[in-house]
């Protein structure tokens, strides 16, 4: 089993690197782009023999505890078979 | 003073820290590595020092806020210990929630490198009563991420309670209210991103971070 962990800074929480993509983006004339947001992804395999639920609260608890930073930022969590 | 510094794989101002210490207080300073579970018996203060703690791996200071030795310090803060977190050790000291808010990537993306002017907006704490009447400084800065970020409530009550220690009177990074060291609510905790050990002897051609290290010398 895996979980997939995505981490990004909350909204409003200026995310530089993000202003740095959507104008690099713009200046290679990708003239749609409006904003970008970076964030990281963590994949995390896990025993196959955990509960599904189990495993995402035990997910949740390493995304509070130190997967993110929950002052600035936000994260998203799915278990993939 | 007893003081305790604490080394982190990737911490590189462990020894500058220590040989700040001893050139104000007489005395070297314990060395701690980061497995240690304990601090040393009667420790007065404990220093986070500045570097790249576990490479910065996740997020700056994430790891090293984990690390055993950090639980020792959580519980030398919490009993009224004074603690010293500089630029790697304050983003380690808001990882652990010792001090609120984050360090966030510089807003102009760039790492910053060079000497800082700062006001020393409260100079009534264990960390810069030595400033006397100067209120204002010069420190270097050495960081990539050092925007100081907090919710508008968290830097209103930072600020109406004087817990706002040191500014910067030119922002480098983009930090929230110029903010470049903040304290805790009892005042034995402070975090700078500033590096007051490499202004701390005239060899080292400045001295404005000197009287950090006066003041904990004299609250100890």
């Amino acid at each position: 089993m895996k979980a997939i962990v995505t981490v990004g800074l909350k909204p409003g929480v200026l995310d530089v690197q993000g202003k740095a993509v959507a104008g690099a983006l713009k200046d290679l004339g990708f003239s749609g782009v409006e904003d970008a947001r970076v964030g990281k992804r963590i994949e995390i395999q896990l025993d196959g023999n955990l509960d599904p639920n189990t495993a995402e609260a035990e997910v949740r608890e390493m995304c509070e505890k130190l997967l993110a930073n929950t002052v600035i930022e936000s994260y998203r969590v799915e278990i993939a078979g | 003073m007893k003081s305790a510094v604490i080394v982190f794989p990737g911490s590189n101002c462990d020894r500058d820290a220590a040989r700040a210490l001893e050139r104000v207080s007489g005395r070297s300073a314990h060395m701690v590595w980061h497995k240690e579970t304990t601090l040393p018996e009667g420790i007065d203060l404990v220093v986070l020092p500045g570097g790249f703690s576990y490479g910065d791996y996740l997020r700056s200071g994430a790891m090293a806020a984990k690390s055993p030795v950090v639980r020792a310090v959580i519980a030398h803060a919490e009993r009224g210990g004074l603690v010293l977190g500089i630029c790697n050790g304050f983003q380690v000291l808001t990882e652990t929630r010792l001090l609120p808010g984050a360090l966030a990537r510089n807003a102009g993306l760039k790492f910053a490198c060079k000497n800082v002017p700062l006001a020393v907006t409260n100079g009534n704490t264990a960390f810069t009563r030595a400033y006397r009447e100067a209120r204002e400084t010069e420190i270097p800065i050495a960081h990539g991420d050092g925007r100081f970020v907090a919710d508008e409530d968290t830097l209103d009550r930072l600020e109406n309670e004087g817990r706002v220690v040191f500014r910067y009177l030119v922002n480098p990074n983009g930090s929230a209210r110029d903010i470049a060291g903040i304290v805790n609510e009892c005042g034995n905790v402070m975090g700078m991103m500033p590096h007051p050990e490499r202004a701390s002897d005239p060899a080292l051609g400045r001295t404005g971070g000197a009287a950090v290290f006066q003041s904990l010398l004299e609250a100890a």
